[in-house]
C-alpha cells in the first residue's frame, strides 16, 4: 500500500487551483481556463494513481488518512476509499477536465468574468472528492453541504435566465434535506454515544453498533430524505428539470453527473449499512418511489421541448433504476447501480454537452427549433446519437451493461418492480429516439436556417448566436420558406471534438469490457449487501418478510 | 456590628477595568479640551476594555464566590465577561470609525439639539464629534460583564439597568435620519423599563417564596419545594421575561426590529453581539443555578418560547425589505436557536449536558458574526447615510467584489452552512439538546434555518446574481479601526469553522457555574 495521500491530494490541488484562479488578475481568463485545465488533469491524474495503488482484493477501506480535527464533537478528517467511491472519484476526475474544455467560449450573461467560474468549478471538484473520500460521517455532512456553495454560484451566476430562479430553488431543497440529515447525524451521534460509552462519527465503529428498530426508523428517514433530495426521486425531484436547464452546460454536467450521484452513493454507503433493518422494512416503499420516477420522469421527459429539461428528466428516470438497483440488495443489482452510476455520468454527462454544442450553435434550447442537422453537421449527430443510444442503453454502449446488472439482479427478489421498471427501458428508447429525429433529421428548419427563424423561446433573451436577422424579417418569411432551405451550422470544431473524442470512447470501452470497473465495485458491494444475509442465488425470498416477524 | 464582604480584587479586575476607563472617560469629557477628546476617549475604551479582555483571559481556571457572595466568578463569567470585552472591543473600533461619514462620524454632534432645527443643519456638517458615547458605552460594557456575573438576583437587576440606560441613549444618538433614531430610543426606553419591572417583580416574588435573593439560597429552596411554590414559579416566570427582553426573544421582540434599524449603526452592532451575550449569560445562570434543579417548572416555558422565537424570526424574517430590519429578525431566530442549547441542559449519557459550553461558543460565533455583518453595512452608503434598503445591493458583487464577498461569507455563516463559524455553533447546540432528548425541538430548528436560509440567501442573490442599479450606493473605503474590526470578524468566522477545536475546548471547560 502506497503513503502517499492521494485522496488528501485530490482535495487539495482543486482547491488550492481554486484559490489561484480566483486571485488571478482581472482579464486574465485564458491563463485561469489553462490552468484549470492542469489542474483538473492533474487531478485525473492522481485519481489514475490512486486506482493503481488500491488493491480490488484487499481491505473494504483503503488509502486511508486520518487526523482528529474537532476532538470536542469526536470528528475526525477520515478519508479512505472503497472500490464504489474510488469509481466515482475516476469519474469526477474524467468529467471535470472535458467540463472544463466544453465551457471554453462560454460567454456568461452581463459580462461576467469566466475566471470565476473556473474558479467555482475547481472548488467544487474538490468538495465532490471530499464528499465521496470521507469516512467520518461528520465530514460527509461538512462536504455535502459546503458542496451547495460553488454549484450554487455556478447556476447563479452563469446559468441561463431564470437562473436566479434555478439557484435559489436548488440551495433550498438541497439545504432542507441536509437539515433533515443534520438532525439524524447528530441522533446517531447520541446513540453511538450511548451504545460505545464515547460518542463518534467513524463510519466504521458507527457500522458495528445495534441501533433499536424504531430509532433506526427515524435516522434512516433523515439521511434518506437528503438523499432522496439529493438523487433525486420522485416525489422531491422538483428542483432537478429548474436547475439542469438554468445552469450552464458544464455546471449541469457535473450536477447530475457527480453531485446527485452523491444521494445513491448515500443510500449505498450509508442508508443500508447503518440502518440495516430500516433499509429492510422501508425498502418496498423506496423501490415504489424508484420505480415510479423511472416511469414517471420517462414520461415527462417525452413531453418537454427544453432539451435540457428533457435530458435532466431522462436523469431522474435513471435515478430511479439506480434506486432500484441498490434496494434490491443483492450484489448482482448494487454493482448494477454503482456501475450505473458511473456509466449515467458519462452517457448523460455527453448528451448534455453535445445538447450545449447544438444550443451554442442555435441559441435557443427548444427541440422544435432544430431540424436536418444532421446533413450539414455529421459529427455532431454522431456524436448525439452515441449519446442518445447510450442513455437508452443500447447493448454495447456502457449503461447496457449496467442496466442488465441492475434488472437482471433485482429480478430474483424484487419480481413486479423490475417488470415495470423494464417498461421504463422502452420509454427511454422513445423519448431519445424523437429527440434525435426531430432536431437531427428531417427536414431542415428552425434558428439555424439561413436567414434564420427564430422559434421563440420564451425564457431565452440571447439572441441567436448566428443567422441573426431581426426577428421581424423572421414573422415575415416565416409563413413561405425558401423552396431549398439550408441551414448554416458549423459541425463539431477541434475543442468540441476534443470534448466529445474521450466521452465517446469511453461509452464504447465500458460498453465492451466494463470488467475491470466491476472487478473494483463489487466486493465493497459484496461487503454492503452481506449484511442483509440474502440467499446469492436469489430464491425469491422477500427478506422484509422474513424479517418482519422477530 | 456590620463587617465589609470580603472582595477579591483580582477576580473583579475585569470589571474593575471597564467600570475604571468609564469613569476616566467621564472625568476626560469634563475636563479635556474638545480638539483632543475623542482620540484620547477612544484610547482610554479601548484600553479598558482591551483590559478587561486580557485580564479575565487570566482569570480562566478561576472558581470562587467574592464579594460576599454576590458575585461568582467562575468559568461561564469569565469566558462570558472575555467574550464581552472583546467583542466591546470591537464595537468601539466601529464607534471611532472617522473615514466613512462625510461628517466624520455616525453620532449626532449635539443630541440635545431638536432634530431640523436651525442649528441641527448647522451642525450636520460641523465637523464636531461628540465624545459622550465612549463613557455611556463603557458603562454599558460594564454592566453586561457585571450581568454575566451576578450570583444574586438584586445585582443581577443593578448589572440589568446599568448596561441598559446607556444604551437607551446611545441608541438615539445617530446622526442621519434622527428622527428615526430617537423614536427607536424612546420606543426602546418604555419597552425596556417595562421589561425591568417585569423582572424586578419576579424578584420580589421570588423573594417572598425563598426569603432570599442568593442564586444558591434559591436553588436549595427550589429543590425543597416539592410542587406548591406558585409563587416561586410565578417570580421565575416573570424573571424569564424581563431577561428573554434583553435577550431580544420572541414574543418579547417587539422592539429589535425598530431599534435595531434607527439606533446608529455601530451602535446595533454593539447591541446585536454584546447584549445578546450578556442576556444570554444572566439567563442561563438563573436558570442554571437557581433553578437548576426544578427544570420541570421553566422546561416547557423556555421549550415554547424557543420555538415562537425560530418560527417569528425566520418566518417575519422573510418579509422584510431593509437589512437592518431583516438583521434584527435573523438576531431573534438566533435567540431561538441559542434556547435550543440552553435545553440541552441536563440528562446526557453521564448526567452533564453539554448546553452550556455549546451555548457559549454560539453566543461568540454568532457575536462575532453579527459584528462583522454590521461593519460591512456601515460601509455602503448613499448620499450622507447608509443604503439599507436591500434593493439598492443589487449588484453589488461587480461594483466591489470583496466587500460582497465579506458579507456572503457573513451571511452564510449566520445561515449555519458548514466549514463557517455558524455551523459549528448550530451543531454544538443541536447536539446538547438532542443529547438531552429535545429531539421535536432541533426538527423544528431546522426547519427554521432552512426558513431563514432563504432570506440570507436573497441577499447573496441580489449582489451576485442581479444587474446593478444605475443609481447604486457607493461603497466606502473603510478606515483602519472597521477594517480591523472586518479583519478579526472575517478571521474568526472562518477559524471557528473551519478548526474550531481550541475555542470549543475552551468553552467546554469553562462550562462551569459555581454559587
Amino acid at each position: 500500500m502506497s503513503t502517499f495521500p492521494y485522496l488528501l491530494a485530490m482535495i487539495v490541488v482543486p482547491a488550492v487551483g481554486a484559490a489561484v484562479v480566483a486571485a488571478l488578475p482581472k482579464g486574465r481568463d485564458e491563463l485561469a481556463k489553462q490552468l484549470s485545465l492542469g489542474v483538473s488533469l492533474l487531478v485525473l491524474v492522481l485519481a489514475v494513481l490512486a486506482t493503481v495503488a488500491f488493491d480490488a482484493g484487499g481491505e473494504r477501506f483503503q488509502l486511508t488518512t486520518s487526523v482528529a480535527w474537532i476532538p470536542d464533537f469526536g470528528v475526525d478528517f477520515a478519508l479512505g476509499v472503497d472500490g464504489i467511491a474510488l469509481v466515482m472519484l475516476l469519474l469526477i476526475g474524467v468529467l471535470v477536465p472535458v467540463v472544463v474544455l466544453a465551457s471554453w467560449r462560454d460567454e456568461p450573461p452581463g459580462r461576467r468574468s469566466m475566471q470565476a467560474f473556473f474558479a467555482w468549478l475547481l472548488l467544487l471538484e474538490s468538495l465532490m472528492v471530499g464528499v465521496f473520500a470521507a469516512t467520518d460521517v461528520f465530514l460527509f455532512y461538512v462536504f455535502f453541504e459546503a458542496m451547495l456553495v460553488p454549484m450554487y454560484f455556478i447556476i447563479g451566476s452563469f446559468g441561463g435566465p431564470r437562473r436566479q430562479y434555478a439557484a435559489v430553488k436548488f440551495f433550498l431543497y438541497s439545504l432542507v434535506g441536509g437539515l433533515v440529515m443534520l438532525a439524524a447525524v447528530i441522533g446517531l451521534y447520541v446513540v453511538s454515544a450511548s451504545e460505545l460509552g464515547e460518542g463518534t462519527f467513524a463510519f466504521d465503529a458507527l457500522r458495528q453498533i445495534e441501533i433499536d428498530p424504531g430509532v433506526q426508523k427515524l435516522l434512516f428517514l433523515g439521511f434518506f430524505i437528503a438523499f432522496a433530495i439529493k438523487a433525486p426521486l420522485v416525489p422531491f425531484h422538483t428542483w432537478l428539470p429548474d436547475s439542469g436547464a438554468e445552469a450552464p452546460i458544464g455546471g449541469s454536467v457535473l450536477l447530475v453527473g457527480v453531485l446527485d450521484k452523491v444521494g445513491t452513493f448515500g443510500f449505498l454507503r450509508y442508508c443500508l449499512p447503518l440502518f440495516p433493518d430500516a433499509s429492510r422494512d422501508l425498502a418496498p416503499y423506496v423501490l415504489v418511489l424508484a420505480v415510479a420516477g423511472v416511469l414517471y420522469a420517462a414520461l415527462l421527459a417525452m413531453g418537454q421541448s427544453d432539451m435540457k429539461r428533457l435530458v435532466s428528466y431522462t436523469s431522474i428516470a435513471h435515478f430511479g433504476f439506480i434506486a432500484l438497483g441498490i434496494f434490491a440488495f443483492t450484489t448482482e443489482a448494487g454493482t448494477g447501480a454503482v456501475l450505473y452510476m458511473v456509466n449515467h455520468g458519462i452517457a448523460t454527462g455527453l448528451l448534455f454537452l453535445v445538447v450545449g454544442m447544438l444550443i451554442a450553435r442555435g441559441g435557443s434550447r427548444q427541440v422544435g427549433d432544430y431540424g436536418g442537422v444532421a446533413r450539414q453537421a455529421p459529427l455532431l449527430a454522431g456524436v448525439f446519437l452515441v449519446a442518445g443510444l447510450a442513455s437508452l442503453a443500447l447493448p454495447g454502449t456502457n449503461s447496457f451493461v449496467s442496466e442488465f446488472l441492475v434488472l437482471i439482479g433485482s429480478f430474483p427478489t424484487r419480481p413486479v418492480f423490475t417488470v415495470l421498471a423494464t417498461v421504463g427501458i422502452v420509454l427511454a428508447a422513445l423519448y431519445v429516439l424523437l429527440l434525435y429525429q426531430r432536431t437531427m433529421h428531417g427536414p431542415p428548419r428552425g434558428v439555424l436556417l439561413e436567414g434564420g427563424i427564430h422559434g421563440g423561446d420564451p425564457y431565452d433573451d440571447v439572441p441567436p448566436a448566428r443567422g441573426g436577422a431581426s426577428a421581424a424579417t423572421a414573422t415575415v418569411t416565416a409563413p413561405a420558406p425558401p423552396a431549398v432551405p439550408r441551414l448554416r451550422v458549423r459541425d463539431l470544431s477541434r475543442r468540441e471534438t476534443a470534448v466529445a473524442a474521450p466521452m465517446v470512447a469511453l461509452v464504447i470501452a465500458l460498453g465492451v469490457y466494463p470488467q475491470p470497473l466491476i472487478e473494483l465495485i463489487e466486493p465493497a458491494v459484496a461487503a454492503t449487501m452481506s449484511e442483509f444475509e440474502l440467499d446469492p442465488d436469489g430464491d425469491g425470498v422477500v427478506p422484509a418478510d422474513t424479517e418482519g416477524t422477530d | 456590628m456590620i463587617q465589609a464582604p470580603d472582595l477579591s480584587l483580582g477576580a473583579l479586575a475585569p470589571l474593575l477595568f471597564v467600570f475604571g476607563a468609564a469613569c476616566v472617560g467621564v472625568l476626560v469629557e469634563a475636563f479635556a479640551p474638545r480638539e483632543t477628546r475623542h482620540p484620547v476617549q477612544v484610547a482610554i475604551a479601548l484600553v479598558g476594555t482591551l483590559g478587561g479582555l486580557v485580564t479575565s483571559l487570566l482569570l480562566a481556571g478561576e472558581r470562587q464566590v467574592t464579594a460576599g457572595g454576590a458575585l461568582a466568578v467562575d468559568g461561564a463569567a469569565v469566558f462570558l465577561q472575555a467574550t464581552i470585552a472583546g467583542l466591546g472591543a470591537l464595537s468601539i473600533l466601529l464607534f471611532a470609525e472617522r473615514s466613512l461619514d462625510p461628517a466624520r462620524s455616525a453620532f449626532v454632534a449635539a443630541a440635545a439639539v431638536p432634530a431640523g432645527s436651525p442649528r441641527d443643519r448647522e451642525l450636520m456638517t460641523a465637523h464636531r464629534v461628540q465624545t459622550e458615547v465612549y463613557p455611556l458605552t463603557m458603562f454599558a460594557i460594564g454592566g453586561m460583564m457585571l450581568f454575566v456575573a451576578a450570583n444574586d438576583l438584586l445585582v443581577m437587576f443593578v448589572a440589568l439597568e446599568v448596561l441598559s440606560l446607556p444604551l437607551y441613549l446611545i441608541s438615539g444618538l445617530a446622526r442621519r435620519r434622527r428622527l428615526l433614531s430617537q423614536e427607536a430610543a424612546v420606543k426602546y426606553f418604555l419597552l425596556g423599563s417595562f421589561a425591568s419591572a417585569f423582572f424586578l417583580y419576579g424578584l420580589a416574588l421570588v423573594y417572598g417564596a425563598t426569603g432570599s435573593i442568593r442564586l444558591s439560597a434559591i436553588r436549595q429552596d427550589a429543590a425543597a419545594e416539592t410542587g406548591g411554590g406558585v409563587l416561586l414559579v410565578l417570580g421565575l416566570a416573570l424573571l424569564i421575561v424581563g431577561l428573554m427582553f434583553k435577550a431580544s426573544v420572541a414574543p418579547f421582540h417587539a422592539w429589535t426590529p425598530d431599534v435595531y434599524q434607527g439606533a446608529p449603526t455601530p451602535v446595533t452592532a454593539f447591541m446585536a453581539a454584546c447584549t445578546k451575550v450578556a442576556a444570554f449569560g444572566a439567563i442561563l445562570r438563573l436558570l442554571y443555578v437557581a433553578f437548576g434543579t426544578s427544570e420541570w417548572t421553566w422546561r416547557p416555558l423556555v421549550y415554547g418560547i424557543a420555538i415562537v422565537s425560530m418560527v417569528v424570526g425566520a418566518v417575519l424574517g422573510l418579509t422584510q425589505t431593509d437589512l437592518k430590519r431583516m438583521l434584527a429578525y435573523s438576531s431573534i431566530a438566533h435567540a431561538g436557536f441559542l434556547l435550543t442549547g440552553v435545553l440541552g441542559f441536563g440528562g446526557g449519557a453521564d448526567g452533564t449536558g453539554s448546553g452550556l459550553g455549546a451555548t457559549m461558543f454560539y453566543l461568540l460565533a454568532y457575536g462575532l458574526a453579527t459584528l462583522g455583518i454590521f461593519a460591512v453595512l456601515t460601509l455602503v452608503r448613499e448620499g450622507d447615510g447608509e443604503a439599507t434598503h436591500l434593493s439598492k445591493w443589487a449588484g453589488l458583487a461587480r461594483r466591489s467584489p470583496l466587500t460582497a464577498a465579506v458579507m456572503a461569507l457573513f451571511l452564510l455563516a449566520l445561515a449555519g452552512i458548514p466549514l463557517t463559524s455558524g455551523f459549528t455553533g448550530k451543531f454544538a447546540v443541536f447536539r446538547a439538546a438532542i443529547d438531552d432528548g429535545a429531539w421535536p425541538l432541533v426538527v423544528v430548528a431546522l426547519l427554521a434555518s432552512a426558513v431563514a436560509a432563504f432570506f440570507y440567501l436573497r441577499v447573496i442573490v441580489l449582489m451576485y446574481f442581479s444587474e446593478p442599479a444605475a443609481d447604486g450606493p457607493t461603497v466606502g473605503v473603510p478606515g483602519l479601526p472597521t477594517t480591523i474590526v472586518l479583519a478579526v470578524t472575517v478571521a474568526a468566522t472562518v477559524v471557528l469553522g473551519v478548526v474550531p477545536g481550541a475555542v470549543l475546548d475552551l468553552a467546554e471547560e469553562a462550562a462551569i457555574f459555581v454559587g
